[in-house]
């Protein structure tokens, strides 16, 4: 009996990833190998399709993802490690009120209010900036960064810390050596995922920015052409843009879920 | 504490506070303010104020009534099967047998997938009537005369689920197994000895222990979905009936350019989800009691 859900949970498992190889199988072929009916398995492999791809000059969308994840990554960490702190090891008063008003912004739609930040990038020459998607960005993700930072933050030992106050330790070496140590594995998981959600960001992008600042996104929604056959090289931008998110996705794995789920879910 | 104290506390807090406070409750202020206007940028003269009547305009245009609708099916729909899908992987998972390490890898990689390459990979890969992968399967399976739907254009709204719910399932599945896994084992040990059958500890047991964690994963599900944009932009381009609230909104100011109708809009969506955002706090503090207690 029990062979048979293991036989089960191995045909899920590749049924669910079954788009996702074949997204990477119909990259490596040829055009009209990709095009066919019934599909094509075993058609020979090539890298014509990625050659395309980068000849068409994807360096400066994906740049732009680069930046205006990781600037936002960065200024987010900046933001929400010492907030952290404030609300869970040297807590203010009312931290519990503060916290629930970092997540109750993140649950305020997008698009509601889209409209103003567009007319004040507009009025103050904002547009197609990359510096100012990123400041959207890390707005975007400072709620799920403070939960998450908290959350491993209040994993630091009371009696450690109580300890290295009796025997006189300053801020900076409480810091480094009690804090620090657990705090670390937290901050690298809670950069992964602002990177991933910043990455993915689409409506934002498509509305603030143009010709200069676009990102890889918005660069792989216009790059469906409506002549001819384009299948594979869609395949293959589709698998060049997603391979960062699968790399940090996968580093992250362990705490995926605490991630996702703000901390809520160990 | 003195006055000086409580400031050096809250000092690393304030920073962080302020760009919150900044830069996504101001815009939601204008949104309100630009939804009681007279606002077309393509008629910039005729601005003033309004009152109700873009809210009015809101829930009397067609499109946008549709595009209520629209929003709530699709957003209970991906919901509830992705968390029926997520529910039986997690228990599945949940059960020894080998590899199971790679196949928890496996079903993870669609949720890893960028939103718009996997809206673009199912439009043209998967749902393709002349080449897709769909239509593939089934001439491999009933030969030369098998049926060959036009899935986007036969089935759109179900096309745009069926591609979303393949990227949230793995979300729901790992919420649901970390649930599983804290599951007491004691209890289930003694169930057992006592001579309870499966069944009956998944119902008296396992059900019950889940349930705040298919609460969560329902109510973090919705925040995402019912703001979903790239799906829908990218499958359908909000046609045959498949604009939900975002990309309609996005449309009303995008290409229509009407600012009031587009914020008025904008405040509506933030009212229904303000309904929900209020059920998934009590979830989300919930949890944090129980983590306090532990």
């Amino acid at each position: 009996m029990s062979r048979v859900w293991g036989v089960l949970a191995w045909f899920s498992g590749l049924l669910f990833f079954a788009p996702v190889a074949w997204m990477v199988l119909t990259s490596l072929h040829s055009e009209p190998d990709a095009a066919t009916n019934p599909p094509s398995l075993t058609a020979p492999i090539t890298f014509d399709s990625y050659g395309e791809f980068f000849d068409s000059n994807p360096w400066p969308p994906l740049i732009n993802s680069l930046s205006a994840s990781v600037g936002s990554t960065v200024l987010v960490l900046l933001l929400a490690v010492p907030a952290a702190y404030a609300l869970s090891i040297k807590k203010v008063d009312k931290w519990s009120d503060v916290l629930f008003f970092f997540l109750s912004t993140k649950m305020l739609p997008v698009v509601a209010g889209l409209l103003p930040i567009y007319l004040v990038a507009q009025y103050s020459g904002l547009l197609d900036n990359i510096s100012f998607l990123a400041v959207l960005y890390t707005s975007m993700n400072l709620p799920i960064a403070v939960w998450l930072m908290r959350s491993f933050l209040a994993e630091v030992p009371k009696e450690i810390l109580e300890a290295a106050a009796l025997d006189g330790a300053g801020l900076v070496t409480t810091l480094r050596r009690v804090v620090a140590p657990v705090a670390m594995p937290g901050i690298a998981a809670t950069s992964l995922i602002c990177f991933i959600f910043s990455w993915n960001e689409l409506l934002f992008a498509r509305v603030l920015t143009g010709v200069v600042a676009g990102t890889a996104p918005v660069y792989l929604t216009g790059f469906v052409t409506s002549q001819g056959l384009f299948l594979a090289k869609v395949c293959a931008a589709a698998t060049v843009v997603s391979l960062p998110v699968l790399i940090a996705g996968f580093a992250a794995q362990d705490k995926l879920v605490q991630g996702l789920s703000l901390g809520a879910v160990k | 504490m003195n006055a000086a104290a409580r400031w050096a506390r809250r000092a690393p807090l304030l920073p962080a506070l302020i760009f919150t406070i900044a830069v996504t409750q101001l815009p939601f202020v204008a949104t309100l303010v630009i939804s009681l206007m007279r606002w077309n940028s393509l008629d910039p003269r005729n601005r003033g104020f309004a009152g109700v009547d873009n809210y009015v305009a809101v829930f009397t245009d067609p499109d946008l009534r549709s595009a209520i609708g629209t929003t709530v099916v699709l957003t209970v729909v991906v919901v509830l099967v992705s968390l029926l899908l997520g529910l039986g992987l997690a228990l599945l998972l949940d059960r020894k047998f080998a590899g199971r390490g790679l196949v928890r890898t496996m079903l993870i990689a669609p949720f890893l997938v960028v939103p718009v390459a996997a809206a673009l990979l199912w439009k043209h890969a998967l749902y393709n009537p002349e080449y897709g992968l769909l239509n593939g399967a089934l001439t491999w399976l009933f030969g030369e005369g098998a049926p060959q739907p036009e899935w986007i254009s036969g089935m759109p709204l179900t096309a745009v689920e069926a591609a979303l719910v393949w990227q949230w399932t793995p979300f729901m599945m790992l919420i649901l197994l970390a649930g599983l896994q804290s599951r007491p084992q004691d209890a289930v040990e003694a169930a057992r000895i006592d001579g309870a059958s499966s069944w009956q500890i998944f119902t008296h047991l396992t059900l019950p222990h889940l349930r705040q964690y298919l609460e969560l994963g329902a109510l973090l599900g919705s925040i995402y979905i019912v703001q979903n944009f790239d799906a829908v932009f990218t499958i359908t381009s909000g046609g045959l009936g498949t604009a939900n609230l975002p990309y309609t909104i996005y449309q009303t100011f995008y290409q229509a350019h009407d600012y009031g109708q587009a914020s008025a809009a904008g405040v509506v969506v933030v009212v229904g989800s303000i309904i929900i955002a209020t059920f998934a706090l009590r979830v989300v503090s919930s949890l944090l009691r129980e983590e306090g207690r532990a």
